[in-house]
């Protein structure tokens, strides 16, 4: 064992600590602390690859780097498209439904607290593949408002699975924002007559709105690269139409490493800046507490 | 133990001795485990008591200041006449100016609690206390957390505000202070109020041992 440091002394002493309590950011701290030159190295890879193993296949680089070409926009604009507005939307409803289980978490009815950590410790530690199917199949494919139907399209409905997941864990990190709050605050708004919902609402929720980006945005990475999990259950997104085209290309195995290869580097140029960005705030916020 | 309006009480004693926990009480921060607080024919002590109520009444300022630190002074001082009374914008704001001005912190309206050192944010706290027009001031300790150099400042806003008629009750362990503002002193320890007096019978031959024994340890 090293220190950094040589000083000697017969005094019991702390050693460095070695312990650090689970990481809020572990995701983006990964996926940031890699180098900039990950992207275009896995981009040569799967350019190259191609010309590896053109000798075993009847498939020609120029044949396969054609196909790509062919199908690249499409698997953009209708595949990874799909899969940012998933991203979104699942973002937007697991935000606002975890806020709301976040406060009741803190909640001073001990029924509300009870329920919301159910709720928080159920769809946290569930698999999300598990929730996407539950929810796929039980939500109706069709729903009545008012006297008309509402067709619900597959997508909504991996949203909703998705999101269950992100309410979780979105919970946790507005409860742990709220309770990093000097409960001194709290005192000196009740002692001016605040209510304990304008005390919530405008004295304790803005002074940790900033702590809870970086771990919302970590959430959202890591979320965004789950995305590809509503394909199988048939949701049109980039893995889903990266097979179909695979297949109208005659399911030539020389096929696999290009197609899964872009779906990679893809999800890696987006979500890498999202992490950069991610550990930027919370350094900034860090300092300025 | 009786308070008249404009009167200015300090309470003194060692550490642990109740002197917080008695003025928590009178604004229910605390809840009252036994005896009776009557204020302006509020009953403190009563469950159902209406706490919000009774706080518009009671202005507390504490020993850590406790300002928002997301809003400015200005802000500090508004919000609570804003979001609690209701009052009209323009009205609180000439307000909390002037206030501001009270407590000579005249320019340093939009600055941040950040921003200023710990006496000028306690007048702050008390300015945005005062705010809401209270009929009791309590002060908590509040010079305990600051630099002995601007102790002295917010001594005289406290000053000032009893000069003008408002009732203090203070918590603090300045004696040369409470000997010159107060009206009346309660010395307490263990819980319970062990001797009180006007400033110059108590300071001068106070006749429980307990107070003579830690008059003895500070003065």
């Amino acid at each position: 064992m090293t220190h950094p440091f040589s000083a000697t002394t017969d005094l019991p002493v702390i050693l460095q600590p070695t312990y650090r309590g689970p990481d809020a950011l572990g995701y983006s701290r990964w996926l940031a602390s890699m180098p900039v030159w990950t992207l275009p190295a896995m981009a040569v890879l799967v350019l190259l690859w191609p010309t590896i193993v053109q000798a075993q296949t009847v498939y020609s680089t120029e044949k396969i780097m054609g196909i790509m070409v062919k199908w690249l926009p499409l698997l953009l604009t209708k595949g990874f498209a799909m899969n940012v507005v998933i991203s979104f939307f699942t973002m937007l409803v697991g935000t606002i439904a975890g806020l709301l289980l976040g406060i009741g978490r803190v909640s001073d009815n001990r029924y509300i607290r009870r329920l919301s950590w159910l709720v928080v410790q159920l769809f946290r530690n569930s698999p999300w593949l598990v929730l996407l199917f539950i929810v796929m199949l039980t939500l109706p494919f069709e729903i009545r408002i008012a006297g008309t139907y509402f067709a619900v399209p597959d997508w909504m409905k991996a949203v909703f699975g998705l999101s269950l997941p992100i309410m979780a864990n979105i919970a946790e990190i507005v409860r742990g924002a709220i309770q990093s709050v000097p409960s001194a605050q709290w005192e000196a708004a009740e002692s001016l007559a605040f209510t304990r919902r304008q005390i919530l609402w405008q004295i304790i929720l803005p002074q940790c709105f900033k702590r809870m980006i970086p771990p919302w945005m970590n959430w959202y990475a890591i979320m965004t690269m789950a995305t590809p999990l509503v394909s199988l259950l048939g949701v049109t997104e980039l893995v889903t139409l990266s097979r179909q085209a695979m297949e109208a290309e005659g399911n030539n195995p020389s096929l696999l490493v290009p197609f899964y290869g872009f779906a990679l580097i893809i999800f890696f140029a987006y979500c890498y800046p999202i992490a950069r960005l991610t550990m930027r705030l919370e350094k900034k916020f860090a300092v300025k507490g | 133990m009786d308070i008249m309006k404009g009167e200015v009480i300090c309470i003194i004693g060692p550490s642990g001795s109740g002197k917080s926990t008695l003025i928590r009480c009178i604004n229910a921060l605390n809840d009252v485990q036994s005896g009776s607080i009557t204020l302006e024919g509020y009953n403190v002590h009563d469950p159902r008591l209406n706490k919000l109520e009774l706080r518009r009444k009671v202005g507390m300022v504490f020993q850590q200041y406790n300002l928002f630190p997301h809003k400015t002074a200005l802000e500090n001082v508004m919000m609570a006449p804003l979001k609690v009374l209701r009052e009209p914008r323009a009205e609180v704001e000439t307000r909390a100016r002037a206030l501001i001005r009270k407590v000579r912190l005249e320019g340093k309206e939009d600055a941040y609690p950040g921003e200023l050192s710990g006496g000028q944010q306690q007048r702050v706290a008390i300015a945005r206390s005062l705010a809401m027009n209270p009929n009791v001031m309590l002060f908590d300790e509040v010079t305990a957390a600051l630099d002995p150099e601007t102790v002295k400042e917010v001594l005289l806003t406290i000053k000032e505000l009893a000069a003008d008629g408002m009732t203090c009750i203070l918590v603090t362990h300045e004696m040369g202070f409470a000997r010159e503002v107060a009206d009346h002193i309660y010395f307490t320890d263990k819980g319970v109020i062990v001797e009180h007096g006007a400033p110059e019978t108590f300071f001068a031959n106070a006749s429980d041992p307990r107070t003579r024994k830690f008059l003895g340890q500070i003065l």
